[in-house]
C-alpha cells in the first residue's frame, strides 16, 4: 500500500524535475516543476477529437494503458512493506501486464491510418521486444542471489554486503534507468521533444489522442517512470527503518529524474538505427550482472 | 468393448448417411457425429481426470495380438482438447463450406474425412499397442490429406497436401521404426513392452528408441528442423481445416512425445536438455519467419511453430526436472506444456477461423490488401483481438496462465542448478522473453495492418460481417478462454492426475503442487479480474467525463497536407522492416527491385519474398541432389516401347540365368578350391 502511495505521489514531481533538468542544460529557466501535472488536470477537462478513420480500439485503448500500468505498481513492494500483492514470479505479471498496455498503445496508433503513427508503433513494438529479455536476465540473476522468486522477496533478503554485491547493485539500477527509459519511449538515441521525423517514437504515437485519452496516457507516463524508480529503490532500502528508508527512496526518485535528464540532454541525437545496438548493450550488461551472481554464488569451479 | 463397437458402429452408420442423403443433410450428420462421439468419449474422459481410468483389453485378430485400450489422465486431457476443437471445427465448417454447396461429391469425401480423422485422433491418444497405433496414425495422415485438398482446383493446394502426405510418411518411418526395433527384441508390439524393454536397456540406448520416437512425432507436431510442411499445408487447407490442423493435428504429436516419455525409462535428463534444445530455436524461429509473412495464414501457421517451441520448452523442463528428482520444477514443465497444448488448440482455431470470415467476405489474406476491417466486421476484429491477445501470452486471457507455469518451472530450477543448467535457463529465460516480445510484434501487425485504419485496397462494397452460426463456434472458443484466463484453478486441478503420472506420485500426494508458481496461478486470476474490473471503470469514468463535453470528428493528423490517401498508411511490410533489417542475417528473403535513375525515372517496382533458409538447405538441396543423381539415368527413360521391351526381356533372362551363373561360380570356386 504505502508503496503504491509513495509512487503516485513521486510520479507527480517526477516529470516535472526531469524537464527543469533538461531546461536547465540548455540554459533556459523552465516550466514548474508541477507545470506537467497542471497539463494533464487541464487535459482532463477538454473535449475531445477523433479521426474518422478510428475504431473502438482507438478510444478503449488508453483506458487500458493506464490500467496495465496501475496494475504493474501494484506488485512493487517498498522495502518491509509487501506491495498490494506479492506472490512467487510476480515480476513475470509485471513485464506482461505492461506490455498488454503497450499492445494497445500499438494498435491504438495503427487505427489512425497515419504514416506517422504507424512508424512510432512499429518503432516502439521493436524495442520493447529488444528490452524484454534484458529485464528477465536481471531479476531471474537477483532471485538467484537471494534464493526468491517474487519483488517483495528479492528486495527484503537482498544483502548488500561486499563490494561486488553494491557493484551488482549499481549495475542493476544502471539497467534500470535505461529500460525504464526505454519503456517511456525515452531513448537517449531519440530526443523526445522533436517532432522530427527520424526521431520519433512515442510522442507520434499519441498524435491523434486529445482531452481525457491523453490525459490517461500522460499519467500512466509519470507513474512508469516512478515505478521503475520505486524498483531501484528497492535494491538500497532494504533494512533501513521506515523514516530513513522513505527519505532515501524520495531522494533516489529525485536522482533518478535528474540522471534521466541529464542523460537525456547530453547523450542524445545519434541515427535511428544505433538504438536496437544500444538495447541490445543492455541485455549484455544485464548479462554480466548474471555472471557477478555466479561469481558471488562461487558456482564457477 | 461394447463401447468400441457402439463408435465404430456410430462412424459407419454416419459415413453410409454421408454417402446416402443430400448435401444439406450430410452436414448436419457429420456435426451431430462429432458432438456425439464427442460426448461419448468426453464423459470416459472426464471419469478418467477424476481418478476412475478406463481399460479394456480386446482379443485382437493373429495380426494385431492382444490390443489393449486405456484412456488414463494423459489420454483423457488430450481426448477432451481434440474434442472441443474438433466439436468448434465442424460447427464452423458447418457454416463455412455452405459457399461450396454445389460440390457435391467432393464434400462427402470431406465429411467423411473429417469424421475419420476425429476417430483416428480419438483412437490414437487411446490404444496402447503399436501396431493399431501405426495403422491409426496412417489413417490420420491419409484423412488429413483429404481434408486438405478440398479446394483441388489450385495446383498450389495439391502440391501443398502431397507435401503435407510426403512428410506425414517420413514421420510414420520413424514411429515405425521405433516400434519395430522393439518388437523386434521383445516380440511384442504392446505399448507395456517398450516400457519393460527400456527399463532393461542402458540408458543410451532408451535415449536412442526415444530420439527416434522423438523425430517422427516432431515432424508432425512441426519441430524445426522438421516444420517445413506446416506454412505449405495450413495457408491451402479450408479454414475450418487449418484451424483444426493447427489445433489439434500437430498437437498429436505432442500426445506422441509425452506418452513415448512415460513409457520410455531412461536418463531423463539427457533427453530433456536435448527437447530443450530443439524447443528455443523451434520458438524463436517460428515467430521470426511469422511476423515478415504477408499471407495471414502463412503467418498463423509459422505462429503454430512458435507455440510448439513453448509446449516443448515445457515438456523439455518437465524431463530435467524428472532427471534431477526435482518434483516441483516437473511437475510446473509438464503443466505447462499441457496447459498451452489445449490454449493453443482454442486460440490457435479461432484465429484461423477469423482468418477464414475475412477470407469468405474480402476473398484474400494478403495483408497488403486488407484494412480497416473492424468497421465492416466487427465480431470478427474483435474475436481476432482476444485471440491475438491471448497467444501473445498477456494476461488477463489463458496464453499468460501456461507461459506463466512455465517461467515458473524455470526460476524454480534456478536453486537446484549447476553452472551447465544455469546458463540454459539464462538462455531459456531470455529466449521465451524474446519469443514474447517477438509474438507482441507480429500480432500487432497481424491485426492492425488486417482491421484497423484505411482499406489498402479497392474492396467491393457488400463486404459484410459473418452469419451468426458460423461466429457461435468462435464465441464458444472465446468463452473457454476467458474461463481459463480468469477461473485458471479449476483446470490446474484438473491438471493434477495427468502431471502425476509424470512426476510418478499418488494421486492424492499432491501437496507439493501448492507451492511456487502453482499457488500463485490464484492471485493472477483475482488480479486479472481487478484488472478488467479496473478497466471498465475507467471506460465509465471516461464516458462520464466527456459527457458534458463536445466531441469532434476530424481527419487524422496529416500535417496540414490534407490529401486522403490510404496508400500513404504502413503497410504489413514496412511495419516489419525496422525488424526485418536487424533479423536479416538469419533469414531469407528473395528481393525484386529496380534502381530508380536519371533525371525522369520511369516506373519501377519492388517486392520481397520471405523464405525458409532450413528449407533452402535441409528439403531442397537433397531434393536437387537427388534429382541430378537421377537424371543421370534419364537416358533410359526415352518414351520407346521396344526400349522398354528390351528392358523386360533383359529383366526377365538375368532373373532365369542368374542362378545359373550363380550355381557355375559356385562350382567354379569349389574346383578351384580342390585344386
Amino acid at each position: 500500500m504505502l508503496s503504491l502511495v509513495l509512487i503516485l505521489f513521486c510520479s507527480l514531481f517526477f516529470t516535472g524535475i526531469l524537464i527543469r533538468t533538461k531546461s536547465i542544460a540548455s540554459g533556459r529557466m523552465g516550466p514548474g516543476i508541477l507545470q506537467p501535472i497542471r497539463d494533464v488536470v487541464r487535459l482532463f477537462k477538454k473535449g475531445s477529437v477523433y479521426s474518422e478513420t478510428t475504431s473502438i480500439i482507438f478510444r478503449i485503448a488508453p483506458s487500458v494503458y493506464f490500467a496495465s500500468v496501475i496494475m504493474a505498481c501494484l506488485v512493487i513492494p517498498f522495502g518491509a512493506d509487501k506491495g498490494i500483492v506479492s506472490f512467487n514470479g510476480d515480476f513475470v505479471f509485471f513485464a506482461y501486464i505492461l506490455a498488454l498496455g503497450k499492445f494497445f498503445t500499438i494498435i491504438s496508433a495503427m487505427d489512425t491510418g497515419s504514416s506517422f503513427e504507424g512508424m512510432g508503433a512499429s518503432r516502439e513494438a521493436l524495442y520493447s521486444m529488444f528490452a524484454e529479455p534484458a529485464f528477465f536476465i536481471l531479476i531471474g540473476s537477483f532471485a538467484l542471489l537471494t534464493g526468491k522468486t517474487s519483488f517483495y522477496e528479492i528486495f527484503s533478503s537482498l544483502q548488500l554486503g561486499t563490494s561486488i554485491t553494491y557493484m551488482l547493485g549499481g549495475l542493476a539500477a544502471a539497467v534500470l534507468v535505461m529500460i525504464a527509459m526505454i519503456e517511456n519511449s525515452r531513448m537517449p538515441v531519440d530526443d523526445p521533444k522533436t517532432h522530427l521525423e527520424l526521431t520519433m517514437i512515442h510522442e507520434v504515437m499519441v498524435l491523434d489522442n486529445s482531452g481525457f485519452d491523453l490525459g490517461l496516457i500522460l499519467t500512466a507516463g509519470y507513474i512508469k517512470f516512478a515505478m521503475y524508480g520505486a524498483i531501484i529503490s528497492g535494491f538500497f532500502i532494504s533494512g533501513l527503518s521506515l523514516p530513513l528508508s522513505i527519505a532515501l527512496f524520495l531522494f533516489i526518485q529525485f536522482l533518478f529524474a535528474i540522471i534521466a535528464g541529464v542523460i537525456e540532454s547530453f547523450m542524445a541525437r545519434f541515427r535511428m538505427n544505433h538504438n536496437p545496438q544500444f538495447i541490445l548493450a543492455l541485455s549484455s550488461v544485464s548479462f554480466l550482472i548474471f555472471l557477478g551472481v555466479l561469481l558471488v554464488l562461487e558456482k564457477f569451479v | 468393448m461394447a463401447l468400441i463397437n457402439i463408435l465404430l458402429l456410430i462412424e459407419f452408420l454416419a459415413i453410409a448417411a454421408v454417402l446416402l442423403f443430400k448435401t444439406k443433410v450430410k452436414g448436419i450428420v457429420t456435426v451431430a457425429t462429432v458432438i456425439i462421439v464427442s460426448v461419448i468419449t468426453g464423459y470416459f474422459a472426464f471419469r478418467s481426470l477424476s481418478g476412475n481410468s478406463f481399460a479394456i483389453t480386446l482379443l485382437g485378430t493373429v495380426l494385431f495380438g492382444q490390443v489393449k485400450i486405456s484412456v488414463d489422465a494423459l489420454s483423457a486431457w488430450f481426448i477432451l482438447t481434440i474434442n472441443f476443437t474438433m466439436i468448434t471445427g465442424v460447427l464452423y465448417g458447418f457454416n463455412y463450406m455452405k459457399k461450396y454447396r454445389k460440390r457435391e461429391a467432393q464434400l462427402t469425401l470431406h465429411s467423411i474425412a473429417f469424421m475419420v480423422a476425429h476417430f483416428a485422433l480419438l483412437g490414437i491418444c487411446s490404444v496402447q499397442n503399436g501396431f493399431v497405433f501405426l495403422l491409426l496414425w496412417e489413417v490420420l495422415a491419409l484423412s488429413v490429406f483429404t481434408l486438405v485438398i478440398f479446394d483441388n482446383t489450385k495446383a498450389e493446394t495439391i502440391k501443398a497436401g502431397i507435401n503435407y502426405l510426403v512428410q506425414s510418411h517420413i514421420s510414420i518411418v520413424f514411429v515405425m521404426l521405433g516400434f519395430i526395433y522393439v518388437a523386434y527384441k521383445t516380440g511384442s508390439v504392446s505399448f507395456d513392452a517398450i516400457r519393460d524393454f527400456s527399463g532393461s536397456q542402458t540408458p543410451l540406448a532408451g535415449t536412442a528408441l526415444f530420439l527416434c520416437f522423438f523425430t517422427g512425432f516432431a515432424i508432425k507436431a512441426g519441430f524445426v528442423p522438421f516444420h517445413t510442411w506446416l506454412p505449405y499445408a495450413h495457408p491451402a487447407a479450408p479454414s475450418h481445416v487449418s484451424g483444426v490442423m493447427s489445433g489439434v493435428v500437430i498437437k498429436i504429436g505432442i500426445y506422441g512425445i509425452l506418452r513415448m516419455l512415460l513409457l520410455i525409462r531412461t536418463d531423463y535428463s539427457t533427453i530433456g536438455y536435448i527437447v530443450l534444445f530443439i524447443s528455443v530455436i523451434t520458438g524463436l524461429y517460428g515467430v521470426m519467419l511469422a511476423i515478415i509473412q504477408h499471407d495471414l495464414k502463412k503467418l498463423l501457421a509459422y505462429h503454430s511453430i512458435e507455440n510448439i517451441g513453448i509446449i516443448g520448452i515445457g515438456i523439455g523442463l518437465g524431463c530435467i526436472g524428472l532427471g534431477t528428482g526435482n518434483k516441483l520444477m516437473a511437475a510446473l514443465g509438464f503443466m505447462g506444456a499441457l496447459l498451452h497444448t489445449l490454449n493453443h488448440s482454442l486460440f490457435k482455431s479461432l484465429l484461423f477461423y477469423s482468418a477464414g470470415n475475412v477470407l469468405q467476405s474480402v476473398h484474400t489474406v494478403n495483408m497488403e490488401r486488407l484494412g480497416g476491417l473492424i468497421k465492416k466486421m466487427p465480431q470478427t476484429a474483435l474475436l481476432f483481438l482476444v485471440s491475438a491477445i491471448a497467444i501473445c501470452g498477456l494476461p488477463p486471457l489463458n496464453g499468460f496462465i501456461s507461459e506463466f507455469l512455465i517461467y515458473g518451472g524455470l526460476y524454480t530450477w534456478l536453486f537446484s542448478a549447476s553452472l551447465l543448467s544455469l546458463v540454459s535457463i539464462v538462455f531459456s529465460v531470455a529466449a521465451l522473453a524474446l519469443i514474447g516480445g517477438l509474438a507482441i510484434l507480429c500480432f500487432t501487425k497481424a491485426f492492425s495492418i488486417v482491421f484497423l485504419g484505411n482499406p489498402r485496397s479497392e474492396q467491393q462494397p457488400e463486404i459484410t460481417e459473418t452469419s451468426f452460426w458460423q461466429l457461435f463456434p468462435m464465441y464458444l472458443a472465446v468463452a473457454m478462454m476467458i474461463m481459463i484466463g480468469l477461473f485458471p484453478t479449476l483446470f490446474i486441478n484438473a491438471l493434477e492426475r495427468p502431471v502425476c503420472l509424470f512426476t510418478g506420485t499418488p494421486a492424492y500426494d499432491t501437496d507439493f503442487l501448492k507451492t511456487g508458481a502453482v499457488e500463485s496461478v490464484k492471485t493472477v486470476s483475482l488480479l486479472s479480474i481487478g484488472f478488467i474490473l479496473f478497466i471498465l471503470f475507467l471506460i465509465g469514468l471516461r464516458k462520464y467525463a466527456g459527457k458534458r463535453k463536445e466531441t469532434h470528428i476530424r481527419t487524422t493528423w496529416d500535417c496540414g497536407y490534407g490529401e486522403k490517401n490510404p496508400r500513404i498508411q504502413y503497410t504489413a511490410a514496412s511495419f516489419a522492416r525496422s525488424y526485418l533489417k536487424h533479423a536479416k542475417p538469419i533469414l531469407d528473403i528473395e528481393k525484386d527491385e529496380t534502381e530508380v535513375s536519371g533525371v525522369f525515372p520511369e516506373k519501377k517496382h519492388y517486392s520481397s519474398h520471405p523464405y525458409d533458409k532450413i528449407e533452402r538447405v535441409l528439403i531442397d538441396k537433397p531434393l536437387k541432389l537427388i534429382d541430378s543423381i537421377t537424371d543421370l539415368f534419364l537416358f533410359l527413360q526415352n518414351g520407346q516401347l521396344q526400349r522398354y521391351i528390351l528392358y523386360g526381356i533383359i529383366f526377365i533372362a538375368s532373373v532365369i540365368a542368374f542362378p545359373q551363373i550363380y550355381g557355375k561360380i559356385q562350382s567354379l570356386i569349389y574346383f578351384l578350391n580342390n585344386l
